[in-house]
């Protein structure tokens, strides 16, 4: 054995890479439960490839034959329906184990110097992943699919001038049909999946490069013993491989639980107006995405004329309340020109352009996080006051405007979307001020 | 860690707190369902529901994703009784249910094409289709002669008529506890809406129903047959998981002892 890894090393770093980021890589002993949904996610995003396969090799891209061949999968390919429900739970469980994930990241300050790359190339795979689970949505070809695609497709309507030519361009045709069927399937099962695990391999390098975080928010390279091996640093395998195998299990166990007990979640997982062939004449009563985009969906939806009035006060208070602000005079007035520009635009284009853009800031905004946290301390557990309300305020918006996105529209969910969606950016936009307001608690030179 | 466990207190209150609103008008809206009991495994009242769906339904709406054989397979009905009973005589058991009808002539006779019914149990739901089935009266001013109280003016005649016979509308159950209304025992209830039986079909009302219920869930077992063997799996699944568990759980506290 030892002889043929001999043999092997000369020729590739195979020992090498294991210990790099295996055997010696490092890291902090005290991961608690948020710490479970890296390696979750990867584990997500092995079973989404692997069943993928198995139902590509009986689905057929064709707008006639797509939704029967669905069925087809369900009924006649033995374990079809297993392959398809793994894979159809599969896309919710990645969701709720990047949500998860990035709201460690959050609370633990782990955006912050010196992994912000790590944090950004997170957020590409966040969006990448979004791009991956709406094309991947149409390809059942059922009623919700179609229109779904159909509403999100025109959004880009909106952009001045190019907005009619991008949209036909996208779908491939005047509205969604069969081209859009066929390309979107291309996306879906080789151009995403690519450009998925490529960024997924840049995550791992980029975080390797700097280390973990951990719960206590402190660098354990600072406490290095003779052999420069961090004192609170323990090897990645076998320690966190046997833990994140507990980690496994219980997943599996939910996820499983669904599969088998749960498939359609009631019409969240599986709605019911995709059970329907697409019908480019009949339009489901209520056109919903699938939960994981309905917080974005919501703040798409909150934008209204009466919304974008509020909007516009806000931004003429904050542009005359920069000049209260004790900073420089250039900055002040950059602040000010582009609070000005933002109150003038907001009056000049309608709501639906608003909307979008409010959608795609929701997403933009967070890649700034590295830079909006001015707190001198990384770890929720160490911050002031200020930030742990946010934090709650900021959850309980996201998930209000999640549940508020699912149901269709009202006098008063509008309301509530638009006052989510206020909280949801000021949550980002305050950040800055709160984050250095009030009295941190000592952090400790070692992990507790 | 109090931060952590106060923040997933906000999030499991939250979805309550946001939701009382709405669901008073979800309310609101009216649609009053009569539940029904499903069970797949129930398989003589899968053969009943069967039996009636091929003799009833299937004239008119096809199971076009679904394929007679399986039907044998599944409910434990021999070929014979397959095809003697279950099948067009033109038809093989590895064939779709298809219905004989074309669309073309279903558009002319009514109007719409009667939709296929393989999904239609996950397109609507159960008790959407047991109150439906159930709630045909008769209107004179209905092309066909009848109508339903839950899907107005629909396309669709009283087909189970000589089964359920006739019935005329009365009204609407005011509160929203049908118990609370007093009815004659000529009266039948179907969800909020209040029916006079006018005539006794081959079925008493009680059997009526439980042929419905048979229906119905044929029905449910037809929208996804994988869900006779899903269940069962999943429960060995679920055990195989927990003993995998324990030995997981063990490796882990054996390997992180010498971890303080």
């Amino acid at each position: 054995m030892s002889n043929f890894m001999e043999w092997v090393d000369r020729r590739f770093p195979a020992t090498k890479v294991w210990n790099e980021h295996l055997a010696e890589y490092w890291t902090p002993k005290n991961f608690n439960f948020w710490y479970y949904f890296g390696s979750l996610a990867m584990l997500v995003l092995v079973i989404q490839i692997v069943t993928g396969i198995f139902l590509t090799m009986h689905y057929k891209p064709d707008a006639s034959l797509a939704f029967a061949s669905v069925e087809y999968i369900m009924r006649d390919v033995p374990w079809g329906w297993l392959m398809r429900y793994l894979h159809s739970t599969g896309a919710s469980a990645f969701f709720v184990i990047v949500y998860l994930h990035m709201f460690r990241g959050l609370i633990y300050g782990s955006s912050r110097e010196p992994r912000e790359l790590v944090w950004l190339i997170g957020c590409v795979i966040f969006v990448t992943l979004m791009a991956e689970a709406f094309m991947g949505y149409l390809l059942p070809w059922g009623n919700m699919s179609y229109w779904g695609a159909q509403v999100i497709i025109s959004l880009f309507d909106v952009i001045p001038y190019l907005g009619p030519i991008l949209t036909e361009w996208i779908r491939g045709d005047f509205v969604v049909s069969d081209a859009t069927l066929n390309r979107f399937f291309a996306f879906h099962v080789i151009a995403l999946p690519l450009v998925l695990c490529a960024l997924v391999f840049l995550h791992i390098v980029a975080l390797h490069k700097v280390g973990s975080n951990n719960p206590d928010g402190i660098e354990i390279k600072d406490n290095k013993d003779e052999n420069g091996k961090p004192l609170d640093g323990i090897a990645f395998h076998p320690y966190y491989t046997v833990k994140d195998l507990v980690g496994v299990v219980v997943f599996f166990m939910v996820y499983l639980g669904v599969v088998f007990f749960w498939p359609d979640g009631s019409g969240v997982l599986l709605e019911k107006d995709n059970f329907a062939p697409a019908n480019s004449l009949q339009t489901p009563p209520d056109i919903v995405p699938l939960w994981y985009f309905t917080p974005f969906y919501s703040i798409l939806r909150a934008s209204t004329s009466d919304f974008l009035l509020i909007l516009t006060v806000i931004t003429g208070v904050a542009a005359v309340a920069t000049f209260f602000i004790d900073t420089k005079r250039s900055n002040k007035i950059s602040a000010f020109i582009c609070y000005a520009l933002l109150a003038v635009g907001l009056s000049i284009f309608d709501a639906k352009f608003w909307g979008v853009v409010m959608m795609g800031s929701a997403i933009v905004v967070l890649f700034l996080l590295p830079w909006l946290d001015k707190s001198p301390v990384k770890s929720i557990r160490y911050r002031s006051m200020p930030f742990k309300i946010a934090v709650g305020i900021f959850v309980i918006a996201f998930i209000s405007l999640g549940y508020l996105g699912m149901h269709p529209v009202s006098e008063l969910s509008t309301i509530q979307a638009q006052l989510c969606t206020i909280l949801y950016f000021s949550f980002f936009a305050l950040m800055p001020f709160y984050t250095a307001w009030g009295k941190t608690k000592p952090v400790p030179t070692r992990l507790t | 860690m109090k931060i952590g466990n106060s923040i997933m207190a906000l999030m499991v209150a939250l979805p309550f707190v946001v939701s009382a609103p709405n669901v008073m008008a979800a309310t609101a809206e009216g649609v009053v369902l009569d539940s029904v009991h499903i069970d797949s495994g129930d398989t003589p009242s899968l053969q009943r529901g069967a039996a009636l769906f091929v003799n009833y339904c299937l004239s008119c709406h096809g199971a076009a994703y679904m394929r007679y054989e399986r039907l044998a397979y599944d409910l434990d009905i021999p070929m014979e009784t397959l095809a003697e009973d279950f099948m067009f005589t033109t038809d093989k058991p590895g064939d779709l249910m298809k219905t004989a009808m074309t669309e073309d002539d279903a558009k002319e006779w009514f109007g719409v094409a009667p939709p296929d019914l393989t999904l239609v149990s996950r397109v609507r739901n159960n008790e959407w289709l047991y109150t439906y089935l159930r709630a045909f009266y008769l209107d004179e001013n209905s092309p066909n002669g009848w109508n339903n109280s839950l899907f107005e003016n629909v396309a669709m005649p009283h087909v189970l008529y000589e089964l359920q016979g006739a019935q005329t509308l009365v009204g609407h159950v005011e509160t929203d506890e049908g118990a609370a209304v007093e009815t004659s025992a000529h009266q039948n209830i179907v969800g909020d809406t209040i029916f006079e039986i006018q005539k006794v079909g081959k079925n008493s009302p009680e059997e009526f129903d439980m042929a419905m219920r048979d229906l119905v869930n044929f029905l449910s077992y037809l929208a996804e047959p994988a869900q006779l063997q899903r269940r069962s799996i999943g429960i060995w699944v679920l055990a195989w998981l927990a003993v995998l568990f324990v030995v997981s759980f063990l490796l882990k506290k054996e390997y992180w002892r010498d971890i303080h």
